[in-house]
């Protein structure tokens, strides 16, 4: 059968933030959008991230954050995929993240960062509209 | 081509990673790269792990990645997936479980969508066993939901073939009395410290000292366990009894490489030949546009589908 390649994401929670329904939310609504997800559950450190990203090769990896160290989780992400030549894979974030934040990360190489109130519809659409599985 | 074969012989997680996409995506620059990589296969032991959704499969399987670390093997972990029938999405949630595994360098933790492609599933997982066979994976351990004659296929492939029910769900193991218990050759009970696990043994062993008379002649006589995954309670009694199948089927069924086994091949190659003639017919009539054309017919009421499919596939196969 020839398929179309279907779009793999990934959504993980990183770091000891312990709230996952968002999370989990957003894993359900690539679900119907028609995306395979990998969830990874709580508690993983980017290491771990990184790695399952890469086992599972995965187009994106949806971040998220509620407890104040996205900074410095999201970016070591974005850093250990680099350092693995995995940069293929986006990063995007998701959760409570001030506008100052927001400007660094994308500066820094997170592709987008959802906060708070914004459909689910919305964010469906910019990952149907920016992630295209890979094509090698 | 040779590059990638060279590099999955040589463990390389990326292309590891990739190829088993472009297997499951339906590639066909993948056929000849498995061509190549047959000659690697034929080392790893395979193990097949299936029960109802919440049993505490992929637990188990964390339970049991664990225990095969501790005795220095490599590990390959398939987990698969139901694809939603509506969306064609699916939510991979095995690695939950297993998350503790993924900086090792010695497991390969990769899940899987069912997809719903016409017998495909377990050609595509069978290739991904082979590609983590070749890579020098010492254990496969596959995970499937057992609902589904697929998903019971490619349990049924393994070396061993591991049943895990929970305490309490007696209709259940009347369900899988008629599906799945011929196939196993351990039996799990999980959440062993439930209310009803007795009863569940003993439903159990009835069933399967029904088949006495194979085991008087020396056939293996599949194992029950009490198990508490989460405590890991009795998973390296189980690890034990995988052992002894291994040797049984070593010294008294015919030995453990697949490929010298004449009921695996035949089995193999002819689920090979279902899933490759119905993708060369689904794509030649797609193509061609007598696939669309025949629905219409038919909803039209102008044939019957049975007409329109003989129609469609005598031509093709004379």
């Amino acid at each position: 059968m020839k398929q179309k390649r279907r779009v793999r994401v990934m959504v993980a929670k990183p770091g000891l933030d312990g709230h996952d329904r968002g999370a989990r939310i957003i894993a359900r609504a690539y679900r119907d959008a028609g995306f395979e997800v990998v969830y990874t559950g709580l508690h993983q450190t980017p290491e771990e991230i990184v790695e399952a990203a890469i086992q599972e090769d995965v187009d994106m990896i949806g971040l998220s954050s509620l407890a104040g160290a996205h900074k410095y989780l999201f970016l070591a992400v974005v850093e250990l995929l680099r350092e693995k030549a995995a940069d293929d894979i986006v990063v995007c974030g998701g959760g409570i993240i001030p506008d100052d934040d927001i400007k660094r990360l994308k500066e820094s190489g997170v592709k987008e960062v959802f906060t708070p109130g914004t459909p689910l519809d919305d964010i469906v659409k910019w990952v149907k509209h920016n992630i295209t599985p890979r094509q090698d | 081509m040779n590059d990638i074969v060279e590099k999955v012989v040589a463990g390389d997680v990326r292309t590891v990673a990739r190829l088993i996409r472009d297997i499951d995506d339906g590639m066909p620059e993948v056929r000849g790269i498995l061509k190549d990589l047959y000659p690697h296969t034929g080392k790893a032991y395979v193990i097949g792990i299936t029960g109802a959704p919440g049993v505490g499969k992929s637990t188990l399987v964390d339970q049991m990645v664990a225990h095969l670390r501790k005795r220095d093997k490599t590990v390959g972990v398939l987990a698969v997936d139901p694809t939603s029938p509506f969306s064609g999405g699916a939510i991979l949630g095995d690695r939950v479980r297993m998350q503790r595994h993924s900086m090792d360098q010695g497991v390969f933790i990769r899940s899987l969508a069912t997809r719903g492609h016409f017998g495909g599933l377990t050609q595509s997982t069978r290739s991904a066993i082979d590609v983590f066979d070749a890579m020098g994976k010492d254990y496969i351990l596959v995970e499937t939901v057992g609902v589904g004659q697929d998903e019971v296929d490619v349990v049924r492939s393994a070396h061993t073939t591991v049943i895990v029910v929970i305490p309490g769900m007696g209709d259940d193991i009347q369900a899988i009395k008629a599906g799945i218990l011929e196939i196993g050759d351990i039996f799990l009970i999980n959440k062993a410290d439930r209310e009803g696990s007795d009863k569940t043994l003993s439903d159990l062993r009835l069933m399967i000292e029904m088949d006495h008379k194979k085991y008087d002649r020396g056939e293996w006589k599949p194992p029950i366990l009490k198990i508490q995954a989460v405590f890991d309670k009795g998973v390296a009694e189980f690890i034990d009894e995988i052992d002894k199948h291994a040797k049984y089927l070593a010294e008294t069924a015919g030995g453990l490489d697949f490929r010298e086994s004449k009921s695996k091949v035949r089995q193999e190659l002819g689920e090979m030949i279902k899933a490759r003639l119905i993708e060369e017919v689904i794509d030649r009539l797609t193509e061609s546009g007598d696939f669309d054309r025949a629905v219409e017919s038919i909803i039209n009421g102008k044939i019957d589908p049975y007409t329109a499919c003989e129609n469609l596939v005598l031509p093709i196969v004379s």
